[in-house]
């Protein structure tokens, strides 16, 4: 069989039937490279599997090496011991971290719960304000909006802390009045 | 090392306390501009220790706190610790600086230099968890006034193992569940918890059996969902279904098999009441089953709370306390048979 667009053989031969009509088109090699369709090759499949492990490897390779600049631990040895090194780990691998932890944690890729309150403390609340407000529009945008509601809380909450701390002793709890009673 | 006479989670007054033997919950935090525990020098680990017990001491978190500095204590003073649920048996045999807080009643324990900086527990007899985490929230809270916590807007509080992050909280309830082991039935528990993201452990927690018929049942999932909402699902979705099951299989035993029942019952209870050697493992079957059997009123005249304190009773350090030396694993089962004889008699 011919191409359909030259006079040399057809090694692509792709069938579609869209609304009941019956669509064949058969290209070259040339041809179907140029229309983006995917190609049947002259390589050996095993050349093909080692390029296609090399390629993969070499990259798991380079994540393993990445390394904490606080700590020093690699990837590679969080791999095998499943405990990071330090805080920071959690920055310099998150690429490579986030993909596991949404798998270990059933999906989840943001923490949710309680964050420490405690005013003058290393949070870096402006920080926090900006994640969060990034994270209502994304609420928003996908229609969460029970979610939108918790994140528009915990932002007034952030809020009211940020401007009673600027007035206060910075060394004092500034609790949000939860009740502490035993 | 000196305790009152039993763990206070052990009475038998907390709700729904013929399933739920106790209930904990614990969380995971670490102190920022330190490596985790596992990659710190023993400097920094002793700086942890000292910072901590300064801090634990001056929070005011119960009226009384006893440090116990595990390093300096010896091998049967931590394994006490370990069969009283206060300590992890990690941090019993972990060779590096290590301490515990413990409060005065025993409810209250905070780990220094396990696998977290900190790792703060309450416990309690029965199913209490709201109460617990209610708790444990004023006690961190009360930590975190005076030591900077590692913390990320993303991930939450930061722990070593990522198993553990965002809320750092786990809620675990040790549950007896004998007629659901009797009726073969345990592998579906197994089976359900698994698919609702929890674990199922042995009485000692990771890596144990489940001696007894005791299994610690814990949530797995600690990011994406708030303190409450963990509760939430743990309380309402997940405990009263095994609840409900092992009441089911005790209705079935006492209906279709009250023979077998009172027969494993009574005769464990005469092995208890005459044996004159008895292994740790065999003593906590055999409890087991005398305690279904109480439940069940199928005897007579056997305290619950007796049974309950003799679980902890015939442990190997509360055995060596108990006669105050320590014992080779031949006199220990001897000494074990001596005790719980003396205790049904």
């Amino acid at each position: 069989m011919k191409c359909d667009f030259c006079d040399k053989p057809a090694v692509v031969h792709e069938v579609t039937v869209k609304n009941g009509v019956k669509k064949e088109i058969h290209l070259c090699e040339a041809h179907a490279q140029e229309a983006g369709v995917a190609m049947p090759t002259h390589q050996p499949i095993n050349q093909l599997l080692t390029q296609f492990v090399m390629s993969h490897s070499a990259k798991a390779g380079a994540a393993a090496k990445r390394k904490c600049a606080s700590c020093g631990i690699t990837f590679g040895q969080f791999r095998q011991s499943g405990t990071l090194g330090c805080p920071d780990c959690y920055e310099a691998f998150e690429k490579q971290l986030a993909p596991l932890i949404e798998r270990a944690q059933n999906g989840a890729t943001h923490h949710r719960g309680k964050s420490p309150r405690r005013a003058g403390s290393s949070i870096d609340r402006p920080h926090l304000i900006r994640q969060l407000t990034k994270e209502l529009d994304q609420a928003v945008a996908a229609e969460q909006y029970e979610r939108a509601a918790k994140l528009r809380d915990r932002l007034r909450s952030l809020d009211t802390e940020l401007s009673a701390s600027a007035g206060g002793d910075p060394g004092v709890h500034q609790g949000k009045g939860k009740a502490n009673s035993p | 090392m000196e305790f009152a006479s039993q763990g206070p989670w052990l009475s038998n007054d907390g709700p729904e306390s013929d399933v739920v033997m106790s209930c904990r919950v614990r969380l995971a935090r670490n102190v920022a501009g330190f490596p985790f525990v596992v990659r710190a020098s023993d400097a920094q680990r002793r700086e942890l220790v000292q910072l901590a017990r300064q801090v634990v001491l001056e929070s005011n978190l119960s009226k009384e706190m006893i440090w116990v500095d595990l390093a300096e204590a010896t091998a049967r003073d931590r394994q006490l610790l370990v069969e009283r649920h206060l300590i992890s048996r990690h941090l019993a045999e972990a060779d590096i600086p290590r301490a515990v807080a413990v409060s005065n009643d025993e409810t209250l324990s905070i780990m220094i230099n396990e696998e977290d900086h900190l790792r703060m527990q309450l416990i309690a007899p029965g199913l209490r968890l709201d109460d617990l985490v209610q708790r444990i929230d004023a006690v961190d809270e009360a930590l975190e006034a005076k030591v900077d916590y590692a913390f990320s807007p993303r991930w939450g509080y930061l722990t070593a193992c990522p198993t553990n992050l965002g809320t750092g909280i786990r809620l675990s309830v040790m549950m007896h569940l004998p007629a659901l082991k009797l009726s073969n039935e345990i592998e579906r528990v197994r089976r359900a918890a698994k698919d609702l993201h929890l674990a199922v452990r042995g009485y000692y927690g990771e890596g144990s059996e489940s001696a007894g018929d005791f299994y610690q049942i814990s949530n797995q999932v600690t990011l994406g969902r708030s303190e409450q909402e963990i509760l939430q699902e743990f309380l309402e979705r997940i405990l009263p279904q095994i609840i409900e099951y092992e009441h089911q299989a005790r209705r079935m035993l006492v209906e279709r098999n009250a023979t077998l029942l009172d027969d494993r019952v009574h005769r464990s209870l005469a092995v208890l009441r005459n044996a004159r050697l008895l292994g740790a493992e065999e003593a906590m079957k055999l409890l087991s089953r005398v305690r279904l059997g109480v439940h069940l009123r199928r005897v007579d005249g056997v305290d619950i709370d007796l049974i309950n304190r003799l679980l902890l009773q015939i442990q190997p350090a509360h055995l060596q306390l108990h006669v105050g030396a320590d014992l080779a694993a031949d006199r220990l089962r001897e000494v074990r048979a001596t005790v719980v004889r003396k205790a049904l008699a």
